[in-house]
């Protein structure tokens, strides 16, 4: 325990309370200076930077709406389309609320989209930010399940056609497939019980494991330090410091970080409303037309597809047909041809991996291209949390990896958004084509990346970050 | 923290023993408590009790139309196919991944179905209209020939509009497509010339 201060009768009535306080409970003020005041971050952010706060906020904004929509809400098949449009119409102000936690969805995603191009550009997932890396992909995660069970609330033709989708998605999966995917539904088919219990983990299961994973996002964030545009370590044990140890390069987040993230808040929330006001289905991208019709089981719309943020994904589900699965399977049994040959490894890890290539080959042929589209859907997410130990670069940012890595990554953003606007068209020949393509080029640029990141001449990483006072 | 157990000679292990064997009985419990929790996810007693057949008067059904019912929540489609329709089913077969309903035919093809037809009356079909890729139910593209999602040389059949996947008229898959199987053949039976039940049929 901490020592008892005593504070002089004289002293105001302010500084009194506070040293009452300080007393009983030091915790608070001990956090305030480790994640506040004296967490030292380093002064050359650009506006990437950003994003991390945004996301806070928008996660703010989603509770907050959240817990006055369940006021009004009925999570009930025979209810649930109708009380949301009780809201929209009856609730004083409920569409605000309605749309602001609509929208507030999509500018999740479009946060934490930016978020995770920032980290991955300026090489913020390695070492010693693999955690922090981690917990984020676990956050995406989790937001992605937040959002694909909060989209069957409405129980529009969307929310009900697009849960029947990916629940079945589940049922791909060889011999446990059907079961689960009957104890996800708890019943026959997407129905009233489904509804319930999505509502049950939208409202408060997943918003547990999000806020808690929030946390270990940041306290593992605050221990190793925030990386930065220059992938230079500012409190390394080479890095400049002043006289109490304080790194040179940084400065504490409250208050100059906190003040430069109120201005972005302020244009973040420009945008946000404007969309509200003005926009807020966003053309049928942020709600889709389908949904404003009732869900009805024997009838699914012309056009279905998922929002837009799930739908590179979905466009890389869609990419795998029987076709496909040749393309695949002859990738598979190329690396292991080309592990076994190139690869400086013992005679029988050697044999291990060929043998290994051959049987994922033939459960390839054995088993349905449907199965495999769950998998390839599944690993595009997944392979994300490896990303620490794919990259081999010597340095971390993008400002000093050659040249041409920053042309890769562009046709990977290039590759993604193309691969989400085919995933929002209905299916067509050319788009199933160039899809796979992509899909191969997404799987490449990240199995690949070991020996990739590896070539080519880096550029000299200078010892202090590039700043100029402004 | 550190400095309680600095000297490990004054460690009891017959009360580490008893510690380690308590911790087991507990996690036992724990694992036992889950069971109840985890069994509240599986369909409830009133989800499996419904699911009665479905009884459909079909005399008002002309050639080319198709009617849709409810059966145990899903979708299912009588199609009075016309003559030419029929003539089709003979010219996609090349094309089909199970012309002959021989993948899981205790699922999806009664015996009384496992026909060219797909079905007991030539001309009528009954499918389950639940696409066999991720459940979603395909829209009736009857019209012949080239349209958006559809090959030029189209004889008409089932679009699935969420993943492409293409039925023929007796809801035989195509062959390179993501659905893996036909249209379900729900058990069924003609009552009478006009009368068909669904959900049911003369072995049960």
């Amino acid at each position: 325990m901490a020592e008892f201060k005593e504070i002089s009768p004289n002293a105001s009535a302010g500084a009194k309370l506070t040293n009452w306080f300080e007393n009983r409970f030091p915790t608070m003020f001990s956090a305030y200076r480790v994640h506040m005041a004296e967490y030292y971050a380093p002064k050359n952010f650009n506006f990437w930077y950003i994003f991390g706060s945004l996301a806070m906020l928008v996660l703010v904004i989603q509770i907050v709406t959240g817990i006055f929509l369940v006021m009004h809400y009925k999570p009930d098949a025979a209810l649930a389309f109708g009380s949301v449009e009780y809201i929209m119409r009856d609730v004083p102000w409920g569409w605000l609320i309605r749309y602001m936690h609509s929208t507030g969805a999509s500018a999740f995603f479009v946060v934490v989209y930016l978020h995770m191009f920032r980290g991955l550009i300026y090489g913020s997932y390695r070492k010693p930010r693999e955690l922090v890396w981690i917990f984020g992909c676990a956050i995406f995660l989790c937001l992605m399940a937040e959002a694909f069970m909060g989209y069957l609330l409405p129980w529009g033709q969307m929310s009900y056609w697009g849960a029947q989708v990916i629940v079945n998605l589940f049922a791909a999966i060889p011999f446990v497939g059907p079961d689960l995917a009957l104890l996800i539904r708890g019943d026959y088919v997407v129905g009233d019980a489904t509804l319930n219990r999505f509502f049950s983990f939208h409202v408060i299961a997943v918003p547990l494991v999000l806020l808690g994973l929030v946390v270990a996002h940041l306290l593992a964030l605050h221990d190793v330090g925030s990386n930065n545009p220059d992938g230079i370590e500012i409190k390394g044990p080479n890095a400049p410091k002043d006289a109490q140890g304080h790194p040179l390069d940084g400065v504490p987040f409250h208050p100059y970080y906190t003040v430069h993230d109120i201005f972005g808040v302020s244009v973040f929330l420009m945008v946000f409303t404007a969309i509200i006001f003005f926009a807020p289905e966003f053309g049928g991208y942020f709600l889709e037309y389908n949904n404003f019709i009732p869900a009805d089981p024997l009838q699914t719309p012309a056009h279905i597809a998922p929002v837009w943020y799930f739908t590179p994904f979905y466009s890389m589900l869609r990419a795998i047909t029987s076709e496909m699965m040749y393309a695949l399977i002859a990738c598979v049994l190329l690396a292991g041809v080309l592990a076994a040959t190139k690869l400086k490894l013992p005679s029988l890890f050697k044999a291990v991996v060929l043998g290994g290539a051959v049987v994922v080959a033939a459960l390839m042929l054995a088993i349905d291209a449907k199965f495999w589209g769950v998998v390839v859907m599944g690993g595009a997410v997944v392979i994300l949390f490896f990303l620490p130990w794919l990259d081999n670069s010597a340095v971390k940012s993008i400002r000093y990896r050659p040249d041409w890595h920053k042309y890769l990554y562009g046709i990977f953003v290039i590759n993604f958004v193309v691969l989400a606007y085919l995933g929002v068209q209905p299916p067509s020949p050319i788009g199933e084509r160039v899809s796979q393509v992509g899909t191969l080029f997404y799987f490449g640029f990240f199995l690949l990346m070991p020996w990739w990141s590896r070539i080519g001449q880096t550029k000299p990483v200078p010892d202090r970050v590039t700043f100029a006072a402004h | 923290m550190s400095d309680t157990l600095a000297d490990k000679s004054q460690m009891d292990p017959s009360k580490r023993t008893w510690l380690i064997a308590t911790g087991c009985a507990g996690t036992v419990g724990g694992v036992a408590a889950a069971i109840p929790f985890v069994s509240t996810f599986q369909p409830s007693e009133k989800a499996k009790a419904a699911g009665a057949a479905v009884e459909v008067d079909i005399s008002a059904l002309k050639p080319g139309e198709k009617v849709t019912v409810e059966w145990r929540g899903k979708p299912v489609w009588i199609v009075k196919r016309t003559p030419e329709q029929l003539e089709s089913l003979k010219k996609t077969e090349g094309q089909l991944a199970d012309p002959k309903s021989e993948r899981k035919p205790a699922e999806l093809t009664p015996e009384y179905a496992r026909n060219q037809y797909r079905s007991i009356k030539p001309e009528l079909l009954v499918a389950v209209g639940i696409c066999s890729h991720l459940g979603c139910s395909p829209s009736e593209k009857f019209q012949t020939g080239a349209q958006p999602s559809l090959p030029d040389d189209w004889q008409g059949g089932f679009l699935c509009p969420c993943h492409g996947s293409t039925f023929d008229m007796a809801g035989r898959v195509f062959k390179n497509k993501p659905a893996p199987d036909n249209l379900e053949v729900p058990p069924h039976m003609y009552l009478s010339d006009s009368k068909l039940l669904i959900g049911e049929d003369k072995k049960a």
